[in-house]
């Protein structure tokens, strides 16, 4: 009786067998812009390695580098650049790199700090219902009122109010985490409010409470583990989103200090140079940034299409 | 010449791992003013053959070989526009669910309209003076006014024979109805099927009655086919299937079929295709503790009243509650098998929800061995209660867990209760698993891995886990195939003698509750109307209600009491 | 029906208080007005006596009941940084603003709707293949990176369009518009298109799920069925119940072109309100930033208002 279940498949054999992934390996989109994200994430990640110098550290600079274009040797220094140098004499493709790794960790933060507000209030607000629903809903019909940007903007502006000049660049960081994370939690929160209310009155769910279970265990044995699959798409593509409005707030030049910067920033700096002639230093950022929205998204449209047997 | 001759059609669907045969090599006739039923169980491939005939497969099914042919044309290989001329025009045809059939933003009258211009090409006049007539034949009350209604302002019967209305706009030949009654309730249900039966009559035309019903197919066909697993296994007269079925497989079927009629101790099963599965009772029955039966009652109801509010009403105040249980008492006695039966809305799933303790109580009392458990002031009698009561669902799909593996789901109840832990638990899983006749691999397997039987047997594992003394089951077999419905039963019925399991019975299915209950009450609109022994109330009903209900079953008359069971 | 719009008005109501609240909020705790007003030099004594003319010293029910009032006249207080009434700045702005966003929903409603039934309809074309996945791109790029790419093609390489400002206007009473002169036009559309761009494929991809959502249901099914033609299934049937639920969220996101304006502005150094806002935020100008935060919240609630009497006029069970 026990070997019969020892000898039941393991879940990483079951994973590899199972319907999902077997769609996944047909799609060449959804392989593509895996393989791609996961490029992007892994060369944010190893930056350091990858990068020729660290353009965070004023001491590597050299603005006799300044405007050296692509793979042209600087006619000052003599020094060649991938990708080219921007004002300051930084190489674009180490600052790219650096500055994916701000854009990526703002995302990822924002995105679980909106995850976990977010699916919290969801599952609660679609069990309980009652008073605690109706509140917190209104909280969130308030804020969808207004676009995400916007929000992100107003707490960016508040908390930049709050915080003293001199630790705004250092705090800066958090604080679009904080904006874009706090902007973003209605979505998971309708999300997930709307699939518990569907599963609360399933027999499942029945079942448990008959045999006693409280509302936590339910909640979170039972009910969590079957909301997660919208979660995941709307997480994917709220990734694409936090970094698209990162980008834009420091573009904007609300978000990322330009000691630190971030993909944005760098557009943003590059745009100054665009009729000059300079075009190296906006070009490469605005790829890179494209690329990994793109890819990001791509792979958000296909879990959608493929967590969802009902578009097929 | 028949109206519609299917011969040797073939429909696939590939899918991942293979090509699905949905129907194989299955051949139909079907001639003026004739109903021919088509009768199977779920994944027989009868809605495929609707579905072929229609032009209206869903993706990615096709049809692989085999013809269809309307008088003497051939049209399996028409192409969407010369498909889309005859549907409608010559063949229509009747969805299951009357509720999304209609389109909810437009009025009957432009959807009627439109359609008679579509298909008969007269003029805005003409179309609106026939579609009132059709209002008025298919048995729709102030028509003028209804006319101008929108779908979400009738009820489901009247939906149905407004989508009856819009099936003949186009004055059909043949009409396809696939599952038309399955939504209803019987009341309604029987007469919806005598419209369809006076209509084909009356305007000689050729229906496909597509059901899963014995009875429907007994009652209101002239001719039947009976499939298994995509394929004809027989067909002709109703009466000489019915009666004298030749085939192993519509024996088995028609003996599984509860009989309105008489109560059998057990119920013959379908054995065909060896869906035989065992169900280990003395096993179970040698590890039940042996209670001591109290005095009286074991479940007493006292003045139940349970409220929902409805839509609407600005305020608190403003708003309306409807009763959906209104002041219900009854006793249930230690080894009883009590049932409640009554329509869609009669509060029968509520009460047992409240006694369970699903839902509270807005009025009255529950008391369980003799212990208050309505209210939950009392947390020992609350938790000892929990333990001894259980409850079967009536969707094997929804009632496990799609996330949890077997053995959690059998076990949870276990170790929430802290009867078992760890290696004990798992062993007393096993065991149970075996018991209810899966076997102890199903242990690590998830519920999507099982059929609708086999999932209703790990909800039994699962009500067994804590050795309860009372069992609810609501609707435990109306999501079932008949096959299915049989194999259940009789387990119900083995846990009721074997063990003394006390049992709380919903059903809407007659036939089904006098096979299975000692005594019923019958209830209408939250209240219990009459509160009988079950032979009793079957064979001399006091009230009218019950009479009506009674009258509305299936009559069967065709169908053979004696059929010789083939061995096996 | 009434109730509904009651309640809609009601909750309305509720939201402009909460944002009232939050901008009065602003003003109270961020950064002390007293110290952005008076600077280093003051005296105990300066200090009471403009706590005591700014009303700073009465319980916080009343101060904020002041603070709507004055709000609700259009007075918002004066800038910080430009020491002029916040009112009359964005008087002069608001034009700008609700030109650019009025084009650009036209925009991207016609062509969102439009392409968003012909990729429903042609479900696997090549077109519809071609546009679907363009529309991801369209998604993915950032609206300040449309707007560069746009300046970079149409301004630099081709030097067609101007690359910012509105060109010239015509004062009409309080109005100054950029819609009667050739110049304002040829300013006008890089902008608009910029603005337009990822609402339009957001609408598009909306309009293309619903719509194939709907081709599902069981009365598209029968209508089928029943002999209709396919233009009247796709053109009467599916576009009508395609449109309940696009209603909603495409008013939402005209609603957002108004917020989004704040890019878009910013890229084409457009004069409106966004514009104002972003230096606002830069230089934690809290007048100016609650009074647009107030202005834009009236205009989305306005907006989500007529959005819900919409989707009753479409919807007849919403109606009884």
């Amino acid at each position: 009786m026990i070997e019969a279940i020892k000898h039941a498949p393991g879940r990483i054999k079951r994973a590899l067998d199972s319907d999902f992934f077997w769609k996944f390996r047909r799609s060449p989109v959804a392989v593509i812009s895996f393989a791609a994200t996961f490029l992007l994430v892994m060369s944010a990640l190893f930056a350091p390695l990858l990068a020729t110098m660290n353009p965070f550290d004023p001491a590597s600079l050299n603005l006799m580098n300044g405007f050296t274009p692509p793979v042209t040797p600087s006619a000052f220094t003599g020094e060649t650049f991938l990708m080219g140098a921007d004002d300051q004499g930084r190489d674009v493709f180490s600052t790219i790199l650096y500055g994916m790794r701000i854009s990526l960790f703002v995302g990822f933060a924002a995105v679980t700090l909106g995850l976990l507000i977010g699916v919290t209030l969801g599952l609660i607000s679609g069990y309980f219902g009652g008073w605690t629903d109706t509140i917190i809903m209104r909280i969130a019909d308030v804020q969808l009122t207004f676009p995400s940007i916007l929000v992100a903007m107003l707490i960016f502006g508040v908390a930049k109010g709050f915080t003293p000049p001199e630790y705004r660049d250092q705090l800066a960081i958090w604080v679009l985490i904080l904006s874009i994370g706090l902007s973003d939690w209605v979505q998971f929160a309708r999300v997930v409010r709307g699939a518990t209310m569907v599963e609360k009155n399933k027999e499942y769910v029945q079942a448990a409470r008959l045999i006693g279970r409280g509302a936590m265990p339910i909640i979170f044995r039972h009910i969590l583990p079957n909301v997660l699959s919208p979660v995941l798409v709307i997480a994917t593509i709220s990734l694409a989103l936090a970094i698209i409005a990162e980008a834009t707030l420091s573009f904007l030049g609300v978000g990322a200090p330009p000691t630190q910067p971030s993909l944005g920033t760098l557009i943003r700096i590059g745009q100054g140079y665009l009729f000059s002639g300079e075009w190296w230093i906006l070009f490469f950022p605005s790829v890179t940034l494209l690329a990994l929205a793109l890819s990001v998204n791509l792979l958000g449209d296909w879990l959608r299409d493929a967590l969802n047997p009902k578009l097929r | 010449m028949a109206l519609l001759n299917i011969r040797d059609l073939t429909v696939e669907f590939p899918t991942r791992r293979k090509v699905f045969k949905a129907v194989n090599a299955a051949c139909l006739t079907v001639e003026p003013g004739e109903i021919h039923g088509l009768v199977g169980e779920s994944g027989a491939g009868k809605s495929t053959i609707g579905a072929a005939v229609m032009g209206l497969l869903e993706r990615p099914g096709h049809i692989t070989g085999g013809t269809i042919a309307y008088r003497e044309d051939e049209i399996s290989g028409l192409d969407d526009e010369a498909m889309r001329k005859l549907r409608g025009r010559k063949i229509s045809m009747i969805f299951q669910d009357p509720l999304t059939s209609l389109n909810p933003l437009f009025t009957i009258r432009q959807q009627l309209t439109e359609t008679i211009i579509a298909n008969l090409k007269v003029g805005k006049v003409d179309a609106d003076a026939r579609a009132l007539a059709l209002l008025q034949r298919v048995d729709i009350p102030d028509p003028e006014t209804r006319l101008d209604q929108y779908p979400h302002q009738f009820s489901g019967g009247m939906r149905q024979r407004v989508v009856i209305a819009l099936a003949l706009c186009s004055e059909p030949e043949v009409i396809i109805a696939d599952e038309p009654t399955t939504a209803l309730d019987v009341a309604v249900q029987a007469q919806i099927l005598e419209l369809i039966r006076d209509l084909a009559v009356e305007r000689q035309v050729g229906v496909i009655l597509i059901t899963h019903d014995m009875g429907v197919i007994a009652d209101t066909t002239d001719r039947v086919t009976v499939m298994y697993d995509g394929s004809v296994v027989e067909s002709g007269p109703t009466a000489q299937v019915l009666g004298q079925p030749e085939h192993d497989y519509t024996k088995s079927l028609i003996a599984a079929v509860p009989r309105p009629n008489r109560k059998v101790h057990r119920f013959p099963q379908v054995s065909y295709g060896g869906r035989m599965t065992s169900f280990a009772i003395e096993e179970i029955a040698k590890g039940w503790p042996v209670r001591e039966a109290p005095e009286g009652a074991l479940v007493s109801v006292a003045g139940v009243t349970k409220r929902f509010a409805e839509k609407g009403g600005l305020l608190p105040w403003q708003r309306r509650h409807f009763k959906a249980v209104d002041d219900v008492s009854f006793d249930i006695v230690p080894g009883e098998v009590f049932g409640v039966v009554g329509e869609s809305g009669s509060g029968k799933s509520t009460i047992a929800r409240v006694i369970s303790g699903l839902y509270r109580a807005d009025g009255g009392n529950i008391y369980f061995d003799g212990r208050l458990v309505s209210e939950p002031s009392d947390k020992e009698a609350i938790r000892a209660f929990r333990q001894d009561i259980q409850m079967i669902f009536q969707d094997p799909y929804s009632s496990l867990n799609p996330r949890m593996r077997v053995d959690d789901i059998v076990a949870e109840p276990i170790k929430h209760h802290g009867l078992l832990s760890g290696h004990a638990a798992k062993l007393r899983v096993g065991e149970l698993l075996e018991q209810v006749g899966l076997g102890a691999d199903a242990a690590a397997k998830y519920p999507h891995e099982f059929s609708g039987g086999q999932r209703q047997r790990i909800s039994i594992a699962r009500a067994l886990a804590t050795q309860p003394k009372f069992l609810i089951c609501d609707e435990p077999t109306s999501a079932l195939d008949v096959s299915i419905q049989a194999q259940i039963l009789n387990i119900l019925k083995d846990l009721q003698e074997h063990l003394g399991l006390t049992m709380l019975f919903i059903s809407h299915d007659l036939p089904v509750v006098r096979q299975m209950c000692d005594r019923v009450a019958v209830m209408k609109q939250g209240r219990i109307v009459e509160l009988q022994e079950t032979e009793a109330l079957f064979s001399d009903a006091k009230e009218n209600y019950t009479r009506e209900l009674l009258s509305l079953m299936p009559r069967m008359s065709d169908v053979s009491d004696e059929v010789q069971l083939p061995d096996y | 029906m009434f109730s509904f719009v009651i309640r809609r008005i009601l909750q309305a109501l509720l939201v402009l208080l909460v944002v009232g609240l939050v901008a009065f909020a602003m003003f109270n705790f961020i950064g002390d007005p007293i110290d952005n007003m008076l600077g280093q030099e003051r005296t105990q004594e300066d200090v009471d006596r403009l706590k005591e003319r700014l009303g700073l010293d009465q319980p916080f029910v009343v101060q904020y009941a002041k603070f709507l009032l004055a709000a609700a006249q259009g007075n918002f207080g004066v800038s910080y940084e430009q020491g002029r009434p916040v009112a009359d700045i964005l008087a002069e702005r608001a034009p700008a603003t609700l030109e650019l966003a009025a084009v650009s929903g036209v925009f991207a409603l016609t062509l969102g709707i439009v392409l968003g039934v012909f990729t429903a309809i042609r479900r696997d074309g090549f077109w519809a293949n071609v546009i679907m996945t363009l529309s991801l791109v369209g998604v993915s790029l950032p609206t300040f990176l449309i707007g560069i790419l746009l300046i970079y093609l149409f301004s630099v390489e081709l030097d067609w369009l101007p690359s910012f400002g509105r060109g010239d206007t015509v004062q009409i009473g309080g109005w100054s518009t950029g819609l009667l002169t050739t110049s304002g036009l040829t300013a006008l559309i890089l902008p608009s298109i910029t603005l337009g761009l990822y609402q339009m494929t957001l609408i598009m991809r909306l309009v293309r799920s619903e719509m194939l959502e709907v081709m599902r249901q069981d009365y598209i099914r029968f209508a089928r069925a029943r002999g209709l033609s396919e233009r009247t299934v796709t053109f009467r049937h599916a576009l009508k119940n395609t449109m309940v639920p696009v209603i909603t969220v495409t008013g939402l996101q005209l609603g957002s072109l108004i917020a989004f304006a704040i890019i878009t502005e910013s890229v084409f150094q457009w004069p409106g309100m966004g514009l104002l806002f972003i230096n606002a935020i830069q230089f934690v100008d809290i007048p100016v930033m609650a009074a647009y935060l107030m202005m834009i919240s009236v205009m989305f609630v306005a907006i989500n208002l007529i959005v819900d009497i919409l989707y009753v006029a479409v919807d007849p069970r919403l109606r009884t």
